[in-house]
């Protein structure tokens, strides 16, 4: 048994710059990895290295395809990368219409990937579209509106029955509740719960915000200037905090 | 029987970064053992680490050094080195923790929040709901309230979801951080059933419980801290 | 006719053969879109300048051609095309579908079938069928080379889902050789059938987007559709109100400010035929 995604003393640097650096862990299916710390602290620069959208200084970053090879994504194909990328990965971005299609309707925006993976069958795909749209709790008469005509949650919402209409086994988030109403945010923060236990999701979230973490997360890393500081279950880092600066961000949450 | 559980030298300080490098000292060189079907309560006064101490052993604090064997499937693992996804899978089988703040998922019914360390395990729902609403009747929640989240329930009935959420499952190890404080005298009987049936299913017991009487009626002998 | 003042077909020779190799290019790999360097033409784009660039370089003096817009051989952009080739190659040049070797057609491919001694030449304004849905260039022909054509399918699913049925009627995407998919210009989804395995070669020119692609004869060409909405081409009540055929596309004429209509063909050459004028 390996884990389903490894990073192995991944780093970035832009010159002298660092990004990310020496950022080692494991990943196991049906497991939820925060990743918080504060703006510029090489949280983003991580996930995009994970998730394949840049590539990486140094280190390697290895996932286990379905047919149970342990592959880095350095050695992949581009084909093989895009491939995992909208079959058996997931991407939520923290701006809806950066991972939408704004000019194509809900349900195309759903059935999409269905499509890229050879669906043929306009019946089956609307069925699908549909079936997420009710999982996503949006309602059927909205399938063939314009994700303009969407409110900010619905967007998210709709960002992740696109992401999930493929059973991928691995989502990466980056902020999916930023920008959103404190309202907005605990229905779909409490949606994401939901599916990722039911689904059996292996999820890496980028996220400022604590509250988030301990809803969602399993497990917890720490970063600070481009490093990750601590890292260990969401509950230890939250209720036991070590280090000086993860300290410090558990006491400047405010309680409500 | 033998033990489930072994603490060896365990020592726990916390040392406040934000507070000009205080080190507080809980306590040092803690040795302990509960077997299965033994119930020990951790007594002291307050403020001697009574609470810390299950939490290093659910594994939410870290150890400062020594060591927290859990003994499952004939193996022993030590919580403090596990990695944490040996820890998430202790939580899941071995070890249950039970206190009385409910951390309320919004939108979650109450009747889920306490089937879900049994669907967790892979039990189908309507098993593991069947068995909830067995627990929420015995701890005098209404019926009506089943299919609400909790987010809206008094205080007590908080507590008492959680506490059948804490004995849905059966887990070989049961942390209790006072799970009967402020309850009234019937509920506050139905938990010390709850634990004697836990026990009597072979449970080990480590048990944190304020009033001394009910510390004699649920457990055959003490730890003394401080 | 003045003495040639320019080199034959107005392009030089030069560029001739730049565009050949382009055309070369693009009959190797069919479908694909092959670049090059499109030169600037007595014409505004828009008019036609990628088809007359490929036009002018595979023309010799022995050919006939015919040139079409709309299926029209009478039509402004047919006329001063016809006449840009008439002034600069001195070549002869036919309505008849039949008689011509070259025939340039700017949005239909013609009624009479064509045959394996003739080219025809397409004019095409934007020659990415991806640009619908992605605007990025890099992206796009990364997504030709690894066939990444789900996407296509979306724009026909937003047609189903709006309208009942596919309701893309030109310019309809289809997929060569089983390889690339490719937009045959903003011809009718009806003349579609036409481009599959057929006996004459087929070379599209995009001036303003400088690509040059390719169906050689006899090669395969399927229109992309699915399972439960199979691609079909438009079917008109009644029959051209000139000669009587159920086989050719319609225009719709309007005849008066009353709102008197009449359906036409849109192929002048072969509605004349049928009408026995020629």
């Amino acid at each position: 048994m390996s884990p389903l995604l490894a990073a192995e003393t991944l780093g970035k640097f832009y010159g002298a710059r660092v990004g990310c650096r020496d950022v080692s862990f494991d990943l196991w299916p049906g497991e939820v990895l925060a990743i918080v710390g504060e703006s510029g602290s090489g949280k983003t620069t991580l996930l995009r290295c994970l998730s394949g959208h840049i590539p990486a200084s140094s280190g390697k970053v290895r996932y286990r395809t379905r047919d149970g090879r342990m592959v880095a994504l350095d050695e992949m194909s581009e084909a093989e990368r895009r491939m995992l990328m909208r079959t058996d990965w997931g991407f939520v971005h923290q701006d809806a219409r950066d991972g939408l299609r704004m000019g194509v309707s809900a349900g195309a925006n759903v059935g999409e990937r269905m499509m890229a993976v050879g669906e043929r069958h306009y019946g089956r795909i609307r069925a699908a579209a549909v079936d997420w749209l009710r999982r996503v709790e949006i309602s059927e008469d909205r399938i063939d509106d314009s994700p303009w005509s969407y409110s900010g949650g619905m967007r998210q919402r709709l960002q992740i029955a696109r992401n999930l209409v493929t059973s991928p086994r691995l989502v990466f988030m980056d902020e999916p509740t930023g920008g959103l109403d404190v309202s907005v945010q605990a229905r779909l923060l409490d949606l994401i719960r939901g599916l990722v236990r039911r689904l059996d999701l292996a999820a890496v979230v980028v996220t400022h915000d604590l509250a988030v973490a301990r809803l969602l997360s399993s497990r917890m890393m720490v970063m600070q200037q481009g490093q990750v500081i601590e890292q260990g279950l969401t509950d230890q880092i939250l209720e036991d905090p070590q280090a000086p600066y993860t300290q410090l961000l558990v006491s400047s949450v405010l309680q409500v | 029987m033998g033990a489930v559980l072994k603490i060896e030298n365990l020592s726990k300080s916390f040392l406040l970064h934000q507070q000009a490098g205080a080190r507080i000292e809980v306590f040092e060189g803690l040795n302990a053992e509960v077997e299965a079907g033994e119930a020990v309560a951790v007594t002291g006064p307050s403020g001697r680490g009574k609470s810390s101490l299950l939490k290093l052993v659910y594994g939410a604090y870290r150890a400062s050094s020594g060591a927290i064997h859990v003994f499952s499937d004939g193996a022993w693992t030590d919580v403090v080195t596990a990695p944490p996804r040996g820890v998430i899978g202790l939580r899941r089988n071995v070890i249950g923790y039970v206190t009385q703040f409910l951390r309320v998922i919004p939108r979650v019914p109450a009747e889920m929040v306490v089937a879900e360390p049994l669907t967790d395990r892979g039990m189908a729902p309507e098993q593991a709901l069947a068995r909830a609403r067995m627990l929420l009747e015995r701890l005098n929640i209404p019926q009506r309230l089943w299919h609400l989240s909790p987010m809206t329930f008094s205080g007590g009935e908080q507590q008492r979801v959680n506490i059948a959420r804490g004995f849905a499952a059966h887990f070989p190890i049961l942390l209790l951080d006072e799970p009967t404080a402020s309850l009234d005298a019937g509920n506050r009987n139905r938990v010390l059933e709850l634990v004697a049936e836990a026990r009597a299913e072979g449970s080990a017991i480590l048990a944190v419980f304020h009033d001394e009487q009910e510390r004699r009626g649920a457990c055959s002998r003490s730890i003394e801290l401080g | 006719m003045n003495v040639p003042a320019y080199n034959f077909a107005y392009l030089n020779e030069q560029t001739k053969r730049m565009i050949r190799r382009a055309i070369l290019k693009a009959i190797a790999v069919p479908g694909y879109q092959a670049p090059f360097a499109s030169r600037e033409m007595p014409m505004p784009y828009g008019w036609g300048t990628g088809g007359v660039q490929v036009t002018a370089s595979v023309l010799t003096p022995e050919d006939t051609l015919k040139v079409i817009d709309q299926g029209a051989d009478d039509t402004t952009n047919a006329v001063s095309i016809r006449k840009f080739f008439v002034r600069t190659a001195g070549v002869a040049t036919t309505g008849k579908t039949e008689e011509a070797s070259v025939i340039q057609t700017r949005h239909r491919i013609p009624e009479t079938p064509l045959t394996e001694d003739q080219i025809l030449v397409f004019q095409v304004p934007i020659p990415e069928p991806l640009r619908f849905l992605e605007p990025r260039e890099t992206e796009t022909r990364t997504m030709h080379a690894l066939e990444e054509y789900g996407v296509m399918h979306v724009k026909l699913y937003e047609d189903i889902a709006q309208y009942g049925e596919i309701a893309t009627t030109y310019a309809y995407p289809a997929r060569v050789a089983e390889r690339y998919v490719f937009d045959p210009s903003p011809i009718p989804k009806f003349d579609n059938p036409k481009l599959d395995d057929c006996p004459a070669l087929q070379l599209f020119g995009a001036g303003r987007e400088k690509r040059i692609y390719a169906v050689p004869p006899y090669t395969s060409v399927r229109s992309l559709d699915f399972e439960d909405h199979p691609f079909e081409v438009q079917r008109w009540d009644q029959p051209c109100a000139l000669c009587g055929t159920r086989e050719s596309f319609l225009d719709e004429i309007v005849m008066d400010d009353r709102g008197t209509r009449m359906f036409v063909c849109s192929d002048t050459d072969f509605c004349a035929r049928n009408r026995g004028e020629r």
